[in-house]
């Protein structure tokens, strides 16, 4: 069943220069999916021409191909490698400074915070429940400055999904293809244009102000149902909701090592996960010699340094770094946040090199059928 | 307030412990950070060197006890690696970054009016040190307390006369092991684990403390238990690797728990599962 909604104001497509001009006008610098390196990229946006238009895409383990299409869509595909992860949990910062003073004195000094108020175009319905699962990591306990400054800089203009990717499976884990809350606008993309609602008080300013006209219930009704059927499109499924027991008790099941002699051990999966948090810092000393930046760079539990202790690797096998990785995502993180650290995006299953699956992972190691039982 | 900016701290003394093992006493240089700062006995601070990196290194306490912790802050490192090799070279006057202190220290009072029972294998074992400091310093909180330290050779064995003065504390028990003994060692010879038995364990007012390497720590845990000792009355120190001591940078996590956050010192139940499961 579906609730019934108020039809919201439909920007006819070639007014969206209008959402972009005002949103910049507001003080906001815009970036919006761009096809870049025959991938679609967050750029900076000025003009509307920008946009992807009619491109569509397909995507498969190890596989990522765009296709133009004769669709007036500009978001008519599921996702790029990015989510909004980089924008707010920088791949490389500097934290703090640290200079050594004429008496011999260490002197330490916090690096800026990013301030600069940003408007994100195309935010998809995963990509923002792996934003609260972001949040909750880095302001849950101690607040991270860096991660909030660039987080409340945010303006997010989200979509709802209608054209998922093979490797989509946002359905299964409950995080989309329909765009909900915690956005600051929603639009549903039509043939001829977006069906535009706020959800925040800044959101509202700007819908206001922009020149809608009354959206027609039936073509809304038809949008939705666009999404509806997104969601049905998807085969991906997962074992189980909280995979943590079955996960745990099966530590040495002999998928671990199976999947290891594909694995590169590469990270890839890590670093296009929208949830991934581990990073590593580093000092960089300056050339002066009396200057040092403590920077801090994403990390990834398939790399040798993320176990190290004390002089010894303590995850030397790959077949250890993908338990870690898969028994962290999909298990321990129910009992540190609340829930599983999957959103569906499929993402880690199209940019693996080699194609690994961590849906078919799942079901192999935790199945009542090849594993043991919960 | 940013959780990952240091404070400034000198190099008051250097007490070379053994060739590769060195204590460095510390003080914050500003007045005002040394009197805010408080710490428990388990807990460790992050020592920053500059142009090197940082490093989380227990906190040993000052000269005096946890006390005296607002002046000095006794740190003893193990050069292995590339910070610690480099931070064990540093002299008096010299200056440091520190921020801390972090994560969850001993259960003192869980403790209080119990048996405590410290076992500790392995080099140093500065958050052993730190909890007989502190037990000592308030006596007569607790019953019965037994020192048990394992090494590898008996040479190994730094701070005798630290063992031979709590030795002759009341009620105070030492119990050293080496599994390869020198020609004067008149201590046991073994694993830190053939000491159990001797410890006149009385279950149910006792708590046994327990660092060093997590096959020593597992092992005593079990004979604990095998002599009756509750799990939950079993505590240990853990180690990982820790870059920002605030359970963000992920590296210290031990299935669910972050070490440097939810740790160092767990009750044994949490982590009896996973301890001794290589990889993790």
């Amino acid at each position: 069943m579906r609730e019934a909604v108020d039809t919201p104001g439909f920007l006819p497509m070639e007014r969206f220069q209008q959402l972009l001009d005002l949103l910049s006008q507001s003080g906001y610098r815009c970036v919006a999916p761009q096809v870049k390196d025959s991938a679609l990229l967050f750029e900076t946006i000025e003009h509307i021409n920008a946009l992807p238009r009619g491109i569509e895409q397909t995507q498969a383990p190890g596989h990522y191909r765009l296709q133009q299409t004769d669709s007036p869509r500009h978001f008519s595909w599921a996702n790029g490698p990015q989510a909004l992860k980089p924008l707010t949990f920088a791949p490389r910062e500097n934290l703090w400074y640290s200079e050594v003073t004429a008496d011999g004195g260490l002197r330490f000094r916090e690096a800026p915070t990013e301030t600069e108020p940003l408007a994100v175009i195309g935010v998809r319905s995963c990509d923002l429940a792996a934003l609260k699962l972001q949040e909750q990591h880095f302001q849950g306990g101690q607040v991270d400055p860096y991660f909030l400054a660039r987080r409340q800089r945010l303006f997010l203009v989200a979509i709802s999904c209608t054209h998922p990717a093979d490797t989509c499976f946002c359905a299964a884990t409950g995080d989309g293809p329909e765009v909900r809350n915690d956005f600051d606008i929603s639009l549903y993309e039509t043939d001829r244009g977006y069906f535009v609602s706020a959800g925040s008080i800044n959101g509202e300013k700007i819908v206001q102000r922009l020149s809608l006209e009354t959206g027609d219930p039936k073509a809304f009704s038809q949008a939705r149902k666009e999404v509806a059927d997104s969601a049905a499109r998807q085969s991906r499924q997962l074992p189980g909701e909280n995979l943590q027991h079955s996960l745990f008790t099966n530590l040495d099941h002999p998928r671990w090592q199976e999947v290891a002699e594909r694995c590169l051990s590469c990270g890839n999966c890590t670093q296009v996960c929208p949830t991934c948090f581990c990073h590593s810092e580093n000092d960089v000393p300056d050339v002066s010699g009396v200057k040092t930046g403590h920077e801090r760079q994403w990390d990834s539990c398939f790399s040798p340094g993320h176990s190290y202790l004390h002089g010894i690797t303590l995850r030397q096998e790959t077949s250890q770094r993908y338990r870690q990785w898969l028994t962290h995502k999909f298990g321990s993180w129910h009992e540190q946040y609340g829930r599983s650290g999957c959103v569906g995006c499929g993402r880690c299953i199209a940019w693996c090199p080699v194609g690994i699956d961590p849906t078919e992972e799942l079901a192999a190691i935790c199945s009542p059928s090849t594993g043991k039982a919960d | 307030m940013n959780p990952y900016l240091p404070l400034e701290a000198e190099v008051v003394e250097r007490i070379q412990e053994t060739p590769s093992i060195v204590t460095l006493r510390l003080r914050l240089t500003d007045a005002d950070a040394r009197h805010r700062f408080y710490c428990a006995p388990g807990q460790f601070n992050m020592l920053y060197l500059y142009g090197v990196g940082e490093v989380p290194i227990s906190i040993k306490s000052g000269p005096q006890g946890f006390l005296d912790q607002t002046l000095l802050l006794d740190h003893t490192i193990r050069a292995v690696g590339r910070v610690t090799r480099a931070l064990v070279r540093l002299q008096p006057g010299d200056r440091l970054g520190l921020r801390g202190p972090y994560g969850q220290g001993w259960p003192m009072q869980r403790a209080r009016g119990e048996d405590v029972h410290i076992i500790t294998g392995g080099l140093g074992c500065a958050p052993a040190v730190s909890v007989v400091h502190d037990l000592m310093r308030q006596r007569e909180l607790y019953g019965h307390i037994s020192v048990v330290q394992g090494v590898k050779h008996a040479d190994d064995l730094i701070w005798h006369e630290q063992y031979e003065h709590w030795a002759q504390q009341p009620d105070t028990r030492v119990l050293l092991a080496a599994d390869e003994a020198s020609a004067s060692w008149h201590w046991h010879t073994g694993m830190v684990t053939g000491l159990l038995d001797k410890l006149q364990l009385q279950p149910d007012r006792a708590i046994a403390f327990l660092c060093g390497p997590e096959p020593m720590m597992r092992a005593s845990a079990e004979r604990l238990i095998e002599l009756g000792l509750g799990a939950d009355r079993i505590w240990l120190s853990m180690e990982r690797n820790m870059q920002c001591a605030v359970g963000h940078c992920g590296h210290c996590q031990f299935g669910a728990a972050f070490i440097c956050r939810d740790g160092p010192v767990f009750n044994y139940p949490q982590v009896r599962d996973l301890l001794g499961t290589r990889g993790f």
